[in-house]
């Protein structure tokens, strides 16, 4: 099994075998976040930008963790302090940093498409770290790895996403994996969140708490995305609050040994409360610690093939002659490639 | 017409296929050869103290498995196991016509202090050995490394050499050594196999 997407731009569209082989490398990275010397030698060598147009605490540093613990040097670029400013386009921007030879691009965009409009240059690999309301890939990668760690395989298991579940790009990544896995995914929230539409997805839909958590085995909940309420979804907080949030006594009712993951940050109070994300059930950090594996996976995946999709045009001179090829994704010289590569075993 | 000829094609391939193997350790040889090597970790190291075994994945983890076996039976001890992938460490990612899996790698000890025997298969050019050195020496400052493997092929690309050698095989690069161990190819042989196929297609 390989892994051939050039760019990971979201669960979508990838198959039941890739998001395994996926996992399992991620889960095969784990062990290095536990060493003491936290480091590989892996991708030597190369860059990663973190293009960050969106605030970030987790996504952004997990990602710079993750490129540094493989030995890449990772430049953090945040909207805020570049020339974005001065009013350069996502284009240009991506064009001027391409043009400094990087293993590939990390983006986050408050627009749904962005990290695929990136894709359409092909300078290098672009992986998304979240655009609008569209995917957050590494998010659903980790959020399955946390599953199956705690509760095993989750095809056949039922799993109730709460929350804002209309602007949550989490969801929709959530929602695509785990089908794809096979597990039972439930959306839970107000009907103005959890348009009927949804059901198209093949998921059920709960508009009240209770009847959602019962006998989930995982319950997912969603941050309250305050920043895009301007629409006014529901009458106040508090009263979102009081049908939606988690709280002891909404726990009290569901699976004895269910889960509970919040991808972050947390408004405790609104969507969780603080006794639940704080108590026994609760595994947010853990799902903190497996974003660092799940991102390590996912730009060793896609950086290490570069030579391997270069290899596989049968004639190397035609894509020298590909202008829009950085340099550095070919071998230095042709020579380097030996005419017939040596077929040993792997392990030998 | 065509399908009598892919028959005959296909009839001709398993004959060449089955002149091109040849055995060269059997059960009882790879047995034996195991026998042998964990009463030589055991002398050499005087006994099981201070003494872990780090199998190479895939199959040097299940031969520093029957290892740390074998040495329980004659000490009465079971030396510590660890696994190791070298995926990570090796000199030609993004090199290779395959991408290699990532798999675990899991130490379960401290290895500083430790006499550590790397075990593995098949030692041909040295790269992996060397790759699992520099992963090894990630978890810390062990007393010695030494190499345990249940073939050695020749063609040495680096100054590495084993401690511990099943046997001495003399092959040409032509040539492919398989392992086959009864944990993951349901048969116990090692086999060299004369890469004619390629030249007779």
């Amino acid at each position: 099994m390989m892994f051939t997407q050039r760019h990971f731009l979201g669960i979508e569209g990838l198959s039941r075998q890739e998001l395994l082989f996926l996992l399992k490398t991620a889960e095969s990275f784990r062990e290095i976040s536990e060493r003491d010397v936290k480091k590989v030698p892996a991708l030597r060598g190369k860059t990663i930008f973190n293009l960050f147009y969106e605030s970030s605490t987790r996504t952004r540093s997990s990602f710079e963790i993750a490129a540094k613990r493989l030995s890449a040097d990772a430049i953090n670029i945040s909207a805020s302090t570049s020339s974005v400013n001065k009013g350069e386009t996502l284009l240009d921007t991506a064009r001027n940093l391409c043009a400094m030879r990087p293993a590939a691009i990390v983006i986050r965009h408050p627009a749904s498409g962005a990290p695929h409009l990136l894709a359409q240059l092909d300078k290098c690999p672009v992986i998304n770290a979240g655009d609008g309301t569209h995917e957050h890939p590494t998010q659903a990668l980790l959020d399955v790895m946390t599953i199956r760690e705690h509760i095993g395989e989750v095809e056949g298991k039922t799993i109730a996403i709460v929350g804002d579940i209309l602007h949550s790009r989490v969801a929709r990544s959530d929602v695509l994996a785990l089908t794809t896995l096979g597990a039972n995914v439930r959306l839970v929230g107000p009907p103005t969140l959890l348009p009927p539409e949804f059901r198209l997805w093949g998921v059920e839909v709960h508009t009240d708490l209770r009847s959602g958590l019962a006998d989930a085995d995982v319950i997912m909940m969603l941050r309250l995305q305050r920043e895009r309420q301007a629409r006014n979804f529901f009458p106040s907080l508090d009263e979102y609050a009081r049908r939606f949030c988690l709280t002891t006594q909404a726990l009290a009712e569901a699976k004895p040994g269910v889960i509970i993951l919040h991808p972050g940050p947390m408004n405790r109070g609104v969507e969780i409360d603080s006794r639940v994300a704080d108590g026994r059930y609760s595994v947010i950090l853990e799902q903190v610690t497996n974003g660092v594996a799940a991102r390590m996976a996912v730009l060793y995946l896609l950086t290490t093939q570069e030579r391997v999709a270069a290899q596989n045009y049968s004639d190397q001179s035609d894509r020298l002659d590909r202008p829009d090829r950085p340099a550095e994704h070919l071998p230095a010289t042709v020579q380097e490639i030996p005419p017939v590569l040596p077929k040993r075993a792997v392990g030998q | 017409m065509k399908a009598p000829l892919d028959f005959q094609g296909g009839f001709f391939l398993r004959i060449m296929r089955r002149r091109a193997e040849r055995i060269v350790l059997d059960q009882a040889a790879v047995r034996r050869a195991l026998t042998r090597i964990a009463h030589e970790i055991l002398e050499r190291n005087q006994g099981v103290n201070q003494l872990a075994l780090v199998g190479i994945h895939t199959r040097g983890v299940d031969l520093s498995r029957r290892l740390a076996e074998n040495i329980e039976i004659v000490e009465g001890v079971r030396p510590q196991c660890g696994e190791i992938d070298i995926t990570l460490y090796r000199d030609d990612v993004g090199r290779t016509r395959t991408q290699p899996e990532v798999r675990s790698t899991s130490i379960p000890f401290a290895v500083d202090a430790l006499r550590i025997v790397l075990v593995d298969d098949v030692l041909y050019t040295g790269r992996t050995v060397r790759a699992a050195m520099d992963a090894l020496v990630d978890f810390g400052r062990p007393t010695s490394i030494q190499l345990a493997v249940l073939v050695d092929r020749g063609h040495r690309e680096l100054p590495i050499r084993p401690d511990y050698v099943g046997k001495n095989i003399p092959t040409s690069h032509e040539e492919h050594v398989y392992v086959r161990l009864v944990e993951h190819d349901g048969c116990e042989q090692v086999v060299i196999e004369r890469g004619v196929e390629r030249g007779m297609l």
